[in-house]
Formats: structure tokens, C-alpha cells, sequence
């Protein structure tokens, strides 16, 4: 093969950033080959925010120091939006971050940025899905304001919009998601939870509340709840899902079903190689608040994709919620 | 102090007569400024520029002042081209609805717009250095929230919406498309079915929402009526209200009653409740609990 044909090699391949929601899954993380972690704190000011999860203060001091160790990068999420009668936790949250030496901080919140880009010049930002910066304009407004040197794209691009954005902004670094479960509305622009049972991603770090779900028997079939509504019927044979509230059955037009979405997740693995062409900095997997067995067997296969091999495919996409993969938006299929 | 009135951006796909019609109702209402523009859908503006342009001279000359709102999620290049074009304009005020058209609008005087995602003074400070003269606070917002904010608003002019079904989300897809078993990209703009939005139930008939294509709205229609004082009192200076179907005008001289002290808030309840034509209402988000919920605050 000839140097021209393959200016792809050129580039450094693309970094592996995987979730983490305990020390635990940390650890598997980087024994599963990740080249960096994010992990967040345990309250409001992550979009994870679920009972079990995330990290103490210390935790996340002892994580970063975990991570500098063993040669990985430590990322830490502070990305949901700060409450107005108190914003102390969000900027604690990033003073502890930046004292731990945290490699970055996964920033939503323009307040926030700015909050961090003042206290703390030195620290690396990265621009969380959850900003939605969903244009070139969008990100050098972050840049000028904030100084970002990363941005998450959120799930809406092809892979053609992700060269774009990347030649159109060379000096912000690209991360795209590449596999776990995907929003089917743009992320950080959703009140569906919220409208229906109180809490929402972007004030409380949750979607489709956990106390508010109930599932109920009736007759053969397994009802699924959030708050007062009815989310999903579950036949016999059907794996009852969360009712996340995107992801239900709902009625309209006379048709029942999967009005939103069909329930899929994303497995972007057959593009991999597209979307480093493309010029990304960095591949993400959706998932903190899954195990450790999903991050050990989706970071090893990811990892084994990347190296070109064929392996682990079946493997990962076992543990995709609905059992079934997309391409998502990359493909464009759905336009 | 007098209490402005804003009219939000028509969010379902009207037909030209439609609008015409509509706004010739509001030349004549008591609103103080008509926002225009397509902030949902940018395959419905080839068939917007002229209306909107003939609805901005029939408000302007019917003495209100008109500003011209973005799109919320702009990701093509035509998108993007069309928030451009609205930001380089110098005739109209713009409203922002995304860091995309911050950019353009930086250093210059704008308004931020509902869906910036302003949760906090902090980020009131980030809009107010960045030009923006007025913000419209998100929908989801308590009145809790909103009194924070006002205690520390860098100057800006506070707007809360009041009136309208919610924004609840914004996507890539189009339901609308997707339910008529067509791609977005030759939806026939079969959104325009719906002028009050598609009905939504969940599976045991229960209204739930309405899609307006790549949107999806609240099923009840948001009507923070009782809660005019205590957001006056939080430091609100502006309300919006959302064109819906039903009578725009009774329900915009309920609000306007209420904030001139004409009304008691019970009788522009029942205004709206008339006006509406038999809607369900909410006003949950306001009162930190679910958005679908009605809260009385008079029963206590």
C-alpha cells in the first residue's frame, strides 16, 4: 500500500473515553485498554445522577490520582445545569477537579465555563453533549467566551457534518459518541421528563426519575409507568425495558407504537475508521450507569475494532438496550 | 411600573391566511412586541419569507415592536445560513436560540431566547456580557428559580413565558414524517395538518402531548395565571405568551387585565379557561413540581 493512498495514518487515532460510575467500572475501564475515563461527582451536577452512582470528593481525587498512575486521562463530568439558589456545588465541583489535577472538566453550563475559565486558566474545558453546540458558530462562540479545547457533537451529525464541523473549527478537538444508548431528542434541550414526572436532565441530572417508575401487571401483559403515565405494554416474551420516556409506545394518528424511537442503540464500530478520517479526537461510549461487565467487554471490543481486528462485535452489541444497533444519525438513514 | 407584553413565534405550521389573519387579531391586542420567525423548522421558511415580512409591516404599523427569533437546532448548512442571515439583519432586534447565533449577535444588543438553556445567574451573567439585553428564562424554570435569578439579573431584563403549550424537545427527526410513514427530507410538510400540533396519547388513551414536527409540545396548554404577581414580584419584567388556537386576544387582555389591575385573577382564569375552548391547563412547572400538573393557589 502506498503512502497516499492511506493519509489517514497520518493522524493519531482517535482516543477511547469510557465511562466510569463507580471506582469499580474505573478500574475495569482502564484494565479494558481506555485511553481516558470520565466519571462524575454523586449529586445534581452530573447528568447521571442515579441512586449507587458516581463519586465522592475524595473518590474523585483518589480516581484522578488512580488515573495519572496508570497513564490514563481523567475526565471529570460537571454537566448539568447549576441550580440559582445555589451554584456552590457546581463550582466546588470543578475547584475539585481542577485541585485533584484532573486532565479536564465535561462542562454544559455557560456560567459554569465561565465560572471555571476564570478561577481556573490553566484547566482544560471540554464542551459536554449537553451544551448542544450543534453548528461550527455554536462551537467558536464556546471557544471565544471559554477557551474550549474539546467539544462532545451531539448525536445529530452525519458523518460528512462531522468533517465539516472539524475543517470549520480546526482548532477545537471533535469527540463523537460511538456506542451505548442513545437521546432521541437533542440532548440538553429536553423538559420531556420533567413535564411528566418533576426531574429533568438538564436541573437534576436524571431522565424518566427512578421513583416515579412503577411497572404493573395486568393480566398477561407488564405495564410500565412514569409517574401517571403509561409509557409501555409489555407482551409475554417481550423484555420489559425502563420506561425512559422517549422510548415508550404511544398512540397517534390512529397507529400505535414506537412514536419517538424504535428501541435501538448506537454501535457506530463499522464507521470507526470513517469517522478518524473524518478527524475526530476522541470516540465516547455512552454508559455510566451500566456495569462492569459492559465496560470491560465494550471497551476491549472497541478497542480490538480500532486495531483493525473483527473480533467482539456480538460481544458488545449483547449489551445494547433493545438488543438491536444503529449507525444512528452518522448514516443519515432516517432523513 | 408598566408590565411588557410579548407574543412568542407562531410554532406550528400555519398556512399563509392563517398568519395573515392571526396577526391582523394581534395589530389589535394589547401585546407590546410580536416575535416572528421560524424557530422549529427551517424546511417550512421558503414558504415564511414573504408572510413574515408582510406581518412585520402590518405590527410595525400597528405600533408594535417586532423581533425576529432563530432557529432552535441548526445543523445543515442552509440552517446555518438562514440564523446567519437573521443575526446580519439590522432592521429588527434578534432573538437568540442557540451559542450559534450568540456568535453572530456578540457585542451587539440582542435577546436571548427560550431555548438557551439560562438556568442560573451565572450563566444570566455569561448572556448579559455577551450583548443580550432581555432574556426569555426556560419553560421548566420554578418560580423558586426565577426569584434567584431576578435578585442578580447583570442588568438584563427578565421574560418568563406564561402562556402556550411547552416546548418540551427538539430533534434531528420529524415525528410528524415519521407517523405518515415518510422521510424528513419529503415530509410534504404534512405538519401542517396539525395547526394546534398532533395529538399524542399514551396507550390507555390518556392526552399526553402534541408533535409539531421535529418538536414536541405539552399536551396541556401552560397558563401561569395565578402566578403573575409572584413572578412580577421575582423580578419579571416581560411575559410571553405563545400563539395558540382559540381566541390569542381574550387570552392576551386576561394577562393584561391581571397586570393592570382590572381583573381579579380568578376572572382572568375563567377568561382563559373560555378563550381556550376547553383545554386542559398546567402550570406544575412553575411550582417545582410536574410540568402537567395545575396547581391552585387559591385554595390556600
Amino acid at each position: 500500500m502506498t503512502e497516499s493512498s492511506r493519509p489517514v495514518a497520518s493522524r493519531p487515532m482517535p482516543e477511547l473515553v469510557c465511562p466510569a460510575g463507580t471506582p469499580a467500572a474505573l478500574k475495569a475501564a482502564v484494565d479494558a485498554g481506555a485511553d481516558a475515563v470520565y466519571f462524575g461527582f454523586r449529586d445534581r451536577t452530573n447528568a447521571r445522577n442515579f441512586p449507587g452512582l458516581n463519586f465522592s470528593h475524595e473518590e474523585v481525587r483518589d480516581a484522578v490520582a488512580f488515573c495519572h498512575r496508570t497513564g490514563v486521562k481523567p475526565m471529570v463530568a460537571i454537566n448539568t445545569f447549576p441550580d440559582a439558589a445555589d451554584e456552590g456545588p457546581w463550582q466546588q465541583a470543578v475547584d475539585t477537579a481542577a485541585r485533584a489535577g484532573a486532565h479536564a472538566v465535561i462542562i454544559a453550563d455557560a456560567g459554569v465555563a465561565a465560572y471555571a475559565a476564570r478561577t481556573w486558566p490553566e484547566l482544560r474545558l471540554h464542551l459536554s453533549v449537553q451544551a448542544s453546540a450543534a453548528n461550527p458558530e455554536a462551537i467558536r462562540w464556546y471557544r471565544d467566551a471559554f477557551g474550549i479545547s474539546r467539544v462532545v457533537l451531539p448525536r445529530v451529525f452525519t458523518v460528512d457534518q462531522v468533517r465539516d464541523t472539524i475543517a470549520a473549527v480546526p482548532d477545537v478537538e471533535m469527540e463523537v459518541f460511538v456506542f451505548g444508548g442513545l437521546c432521541v431528542m437533542a440532548e440538553g434541550r429536553c423538559s420531556l421528563s420533567s413535564y411528566a414526572a418533576g426531574r429533568s436532565p438538564n436541573k437534576d441530572g436524571v431522565c424518566s426519575p427512578a421513583e416515579r417508575v412503577r411497572y404493573e401487571q395486568d393480566g398477561a401483559v407488564m405495564v410500565s409507568r412514569l409517574g401517571p403515565h403509561v409509557i409501555n405494554r409489555f407482551g409475554p416474551g417481550e423484555e420489559a425495558g425502563y420506561p425512559t420516556l422517549c422510548k415508550g409506545r404511544f398512540r397517534a394518528e390512529g397507529q400505535t407504537g414506537y412514536l419517538f424511537e424504535d428501541p435501538v442503540s448506537l454501535d457506530a464500530g463499522p464507521i470507526l475508521p470513517d469517522l478518524a478520517a473524518a478527524g475526530v479526537a476522541a470516540f465516547k461510549i455512552e454508559g455510566r450507569q451500566r456495569g462492569k461487565a459492559y465496560i470491560s467487554t465494550v471497551v476491549k471490543s472497541l478497542r480490538e475494532t480500532l486495531g483493525g481486528g473483527a473480533a467482539g462485535v456480538t460481544e458488545r452489541q449483547r449489551f445494547l438496550e433493545g438488543g438491536r444497533a444503529t449507525e444512528g444519525a452518522y448514516r443519515k438513514s432516517w432523513r | 411600573m408598566t408590565v411588557h407584553l410579548t407574543l412568542g413565534p407562531i410554532q406550528y405550521n400555519w398556512s399563509r391566511d392563517r398568519r395573515l389573519a392571526f396577526y391582523q387579531e394581534i395589530a389589535a391586542s394589547a401585546v407590546d412586541t410580536v416575535v416572528l420567525g421560524e424557530t422549529v423548522c427551517f424546511r417550512r421558511t421558503p414558504f415564511l419569507r414573504e408572510a413574515i415580512a408582510e406581518e412585520a409591516t402590518l405590527l410595525l404599523e400597528a405600533g408594535k415592536r417586532v423581533v425576529m427569533s432563530t432557529l432552535a437546532l441548526a445543523v445543515s448548512a442552509a440552517e446555518r445560513a438562514d440564523v446567519a442571515a437573521l443575526c446580519g439583519q439590522a432592521e429588527l432586534l434578534t432573538e437568540a436560540n442557540d451559542a450559534g447565533a450568540l456568535y453572530h449577535l456578540r457585542g451587539r444588543p440582542h435577546w436571548a431566547g427560550p431555548f438557551l438553556n439560562t438556568y442560573s445567574p451565572g450563566t444570566v451573567a455569561v448572556l448579559a456580557a455577551n450583548g443580550a439585553e432581555q432574556v426569555c428564562l426556560p419553560w421548566e424554570l420554578s418560580l423558586d428559580s426565577i426569584r434567584h435569578i431576578g435578585r442578580d439579573a447583570a442588568g438584563l431584563r427578565l421574560e418568563a413565558p406564561v402562556f402556550g403549550r411547552v416546548p418540551l424537545a427538539i430533534s434531528a427527526r420529524c415525528y410528524h414524517a415519521r407517523v405518515h410513514g415518510l422521510s424528513k427530507d419529503g415530509c410534504q410538510y404534512v405538519c401542517d395538518r396539525d395547526p394546534a400540533g398532533m395529538t399524542v396519547e399514551t396507550l390507555e388513551g390518556a392526552d399526553f402531548l402534541r408533535v409539531n414536527g421535529v418538536q414536541t409540545l405539552s399536551g396541556a396548554v401552560h397558563a401561569a395565571i395565578h402566578e403573575v404577581p409572584g413572578l412580577l414580584a421575582a423580578g419579571v419584567e416581560s411575559l410571553r405568551l405563545m400563539p395558540e388556537a382559540g381566541d390569542m386576544r381574550a387570552v392576551i387582555a386576561a394577562f393584561r387585565a391581571v397586570t393592570e389591575g382590572q381583573h381579579s385573577l380568578m376572572e382572568a382564569e375563567q377568561e382563559i379557561r373560555a378563550a381556550t375552548g376547553g383545554e386542559v391547563l398546567c402550570n406544575g412547572f412553575l411550582h417545582g413540581v410536574d410540568g402537567t400538573a395545575w396547581v391552585d393557589s387559591t385554595a390556600a
